[in-house]
């Protein structure tokens, strides 16, 4: 008898009516001066940037490019307020203060959650699910560490180190500004940060909620600027401590600059995870896994499951169920309530995936793309995967930071092992198995800062982040990520 | 009356991979007491010498980090036993570098009881810094500490045994293997202690100790790329800036003990943190 394998008639005609998030509620002004010292001020030098919605190309706001002046007006209002009202406050007191800024954020989670998405353009539904409610409960989080940590330090003082200058990518905008702020603020520290000059816009609304929660002006300044205003802040004398979120070309870069300085400094850096199927596998889960591990947020994402490897055995199910799975991904409108990938955050970043398409198809590797229709404006890229590509292979080595999923194959697990180890990173990596003695030993065995076993980017502010190797020193979130902002006293 | 008996004098060479070689390069340094007469032709370790010992420190480092606490525990004790045995030949050894009798004593005491401190430290540690972390999903999530690798120590100049010891034990008691440069005035209780490792059931490849001029061969230490983190003791401002320089070409975690008491502050888990990464897994509750 004839076995027909039984398909899913994707052009089935079910299609989705558009479900737009609203804007209407929504506040952004026409023009962003910086935060600094409480106030928004304008930038001494007067100049301004474009910010632009990746998925319409059109302006949003022009926000400030703040020069050397006035980094200097901030890091002098930080220190300002390190030796004044934050440093000589009771702890418990700073706690209350952080607590209100999370409480303020969660009662304006859906503004944030859409600007996040026009600024950004990222799926209504991740920062309305994830980013947002994320970067709240870590303000909630570190909220109750301020009058608790000497129970983190066993045998030692915690000690607050100064200014922070903290430096944060256009990924994760506001999440990774409450990566930077919450830990800092509950360790008595004052901050100067600079969000992404293509996503600036949720780290501004967050100096309004700084503003309302009454914080003494100069605890928390907003810069914002490209790269030359990043340089000021890390090299800046009256900085002591740095924290940057970004490229491990820039991350080298900072660790070089700081070279005879006694600033200390945390880096998050790139990454180009493993996520590893072996056969005995939940196999409609790990494809679920991969999907996200890969597809989640474009593929913006340092600790994406970039590099799959699949046991030899169950190769050929995996990779068709995956093509399958990726034909029924939505990609298009980030407001759209049900997009699953949204648009590329920059042209610039497009024009980089791209020179990677074209790269991994020059070296030899099988080029598969969904099939869905892009909108003519905005910056797009569908969900991809390379097979046929090897462990030299730059797709394979090198941090794309798209929707690009590079496949290959193994046999043993020492073969999977060696292979997922061998780069130069070692942020994150995920295991697929139903065998619990195989989870310990790959998760032990694997090089790197955060594993996911059975699960894939997942992420909690009690949770410690943060690299192996060339992916970063130190860590954020959780107790761990205290130790960032203190020095340890006898 | 018989004639006086000739002494056999000792040949101080480095170790690398559990093996005493002499340098490669074929050069050479003399150590001599405050006399003036030379007491040792030391090796002048160079480049190659250093980069064999990482070679040594790679292959050996995930099989000590796989050994288990306990059996890193027994190590560590077996050093300060082995030590303990040879006392007298370390008192004389540091005078000859030019320590007074009593501080020598002092210094030994001190460098065996630090071994015993770090020894029991082994299996109590990761008690102390790991966490299982209450997060707000359905997921189990905890995270460990594990060893960042190998290490790179650039050994203090001023202690030649207690500050060797105390920048060497507290990475490897958290699995990792390390390659030290010794001091450069103080090298021969450097060598002999690598005599005692040797004797001490420490795995080949786990500690690897070379002698040579810290002028040479601190660029190498701090740029090797198969290298995870660099420890250096030195105060001078042009070293620190040189040492973190160049571990940013793989993003070494750099690790300064410039201001540390050897004789005082040096007892202290934090120092085994230094160069541990900390690990967190997830995984999913259900059924």
């Amino acid at each position: 008898m004839a076995v027909t394998e039984n398909k899913l008639a994707f052009d089935g005609g079910w299609g989705y009516d558009p479900a737009p998030e609203s804007t209407d509620h929504i506040k952004v002004k026409s023009r962003y001066g910086l935060f600094i010292n409480g106030d928004f001020v304008k930038p001494e030098k007067g100049k301004y940037f474009d910010t632009v919605n990746p998925a319409t190309e059109e302006k949003l706001s022009r926000v400030a490019d703040a020069s050397q002046a006035d980094v200097d007006k901030a890091v002098k209002a930080a220190r300002e307020a390190y030796r004044g009202p934050w440093g000589r406050m009771k702890p418990a007191e700073r706690g209350k203060y952080i607590y209100r800024i999370a409480r303020i954020m969660q009662e304006r989670a859906r503004e944030f959650s859409v600007i996040e998405t026009l600024d950004g353009g990222k799926p209504i539904r991740e920062s309305r699910d994830i980013d947002v409610p994320l970067a709240a409960a870590h303000f909630f989080y570190y909220a109750g560490w301020a009058d608790k940590l000497e129970y983190a330090f066993p045998g030692r003082t915690a000690k607050s180190l100064g200014v922070a200058g903290q430096v944060i990518p256009w990924n994760f905008p506001l999440l990774m500004a409450a990566w930077k702020i919450a830990p800092a603020l509950a360790c008595g520290n004052t901050v100067v940060l600079k969000p992404a000059e293509t996503t600036p816009l949720t780290a501004l609304k967050l100096a309004e909620v700084v503003a309302e929660a009454g914080l003494p002006p100069g605890v928390v300044n907003i810069v914002t600027g490209a790269g030359a205003t990043g340089a000021a802040i890390v090299e800046h004398s009256g900085v002591d401590k740095v924290a940057f979120t970004g490229s491990t070309n820039v991350g080298r870069i900072i660790q070089k600059a700081l070279a005879g300085t006694n600033k200390k400094y945390t880096l998050e850096l790139g990454g180009k995870a493993a996520n590893i199927i072996f056969a005995d596998a939940a196999i409609d889960q790990a494809v679920e896994g991969i999907v996200n591990g890969i597809f989640f947020n474009q593929g913006h994402v340092c600790c994406a499951g970039s590099r799959l490897f699949v046991q030899e055995s169950v190769a050929d199910e995996v990779i068709s169920k995956l093509k399958d799975r990726m034909e029924t991904l939505i990609v298009g409108d980030p407001l759209d309530k049900n997009t699953d990938i949204g648009a590329i955050n920059s042209s610039m970043q497009l024009e980089k995936i791209q020179s990677y398409l074209k790269i991994g198809k020059a070296e030899g590797g099988d080029m598969h793309q969904s099939s869905c229709r892009l909108p003519k404006k905005g910056y797009w890229c569908r969900p991809t995967i390379f097979t046929g590509v090897s462990q030299s292979s730059r797709v394979v080595q090198e941090e794309i930071f798209g929707p690009v999923l590079a496949i290959q194959t193994f046999r043993r697990y020492d073969e999977a092992l060696t292979k997922a180890n061998n780069t130069p990173y070692g942020l994150s990596g995920g295991i697929w198995t139903d065998k619990g003695s195989k989870i310990f030993k790959m998760t032990q065995d694997i090089r790197a800062g955060v594993v996911w076993a059975n699960t894939f980017n997942k992420f909690d502010p009690t949770s410690p982040f943060g690299g192996y190797k060339e992916s970063g020193v130190g860590r954020e979130g959780g107790l761990h990520g205290l130790d960032a902002y203190v020095k340890l006293g006898a | 009356m018989a004639a006086k008996r000739l002494a056999v004098a000792k040949t101080y060479k480095i170790y690398i991979g559990g093996k005493f070689p002499r340098t490669e390069s074929g050069r050479y340094f003399s150590f001599e007491d405050k006399q003036g007469n030379v007491v040792a032709n030391m090796c002048r370790g160079s480049r190659k010498d250093f980069r064999n010992s990482v070679v040594a420190a790679r292959k050996a480092q995930p099989g000590w980090a796989k050994a288990s606490a306990y059996l890193r525990s027994q190590i560590l004790y077996r050093i300060a036993e082995m030590l303990e045995g040879r006392r007298d030949q370390f008192i004389a050894e540091l005078q000859l570098q030019g320590a007074a009798a009593r501080a020598a004593e002092k210094e030994v005491d001190l460098s065996i009881d630090r071994l015993i401190y770090f020894a029991g430290w082994a299996d109590k540690y990761q008690q102390v810094f790991s966490a299982v972390n209450p997060v707000n999903s359905s997921h189990f999530n905890f995270s460990v500490l594990e060893p960042t690798g190998v290490v790179s120590i650039l050994a203090p100049d001023d202690s030649g045994l207690l500050g060797l010891i105390s920048n060497i034990a507290p990475a490897i008691v958290g699995g990792n293997t390390c390659v030290v440069l010794a001091s450069e005035s103080k090298p021969l209780s450097a060598v002999s202690f690598a005599e005692v490792l040797h004797a001490s059931d420490v795995p080949g490849g786990v500690v690897n100790i070379l002698t040579g001029f810290r002028s040479e061969l601190t660029e190498f230490f701090a740029s090797h790329m198969d290298v995870n983190a660099i420890v250096y003791c030195d105060g001078r401002k042009a070293v620190a800036r040189t040492v973190q320089e160049l571990a940013a070409d793989n993003i070494k975690r750099v690790i300064a003990r410039d201001q540390v008491d050897w004789l005082r502050d040096a007892q202290d888990p934090y120092l085994i943190r230094d160069t541990q990464e900390v690990k967190t897994t997830w995984h999913p509750i259900g059924t």
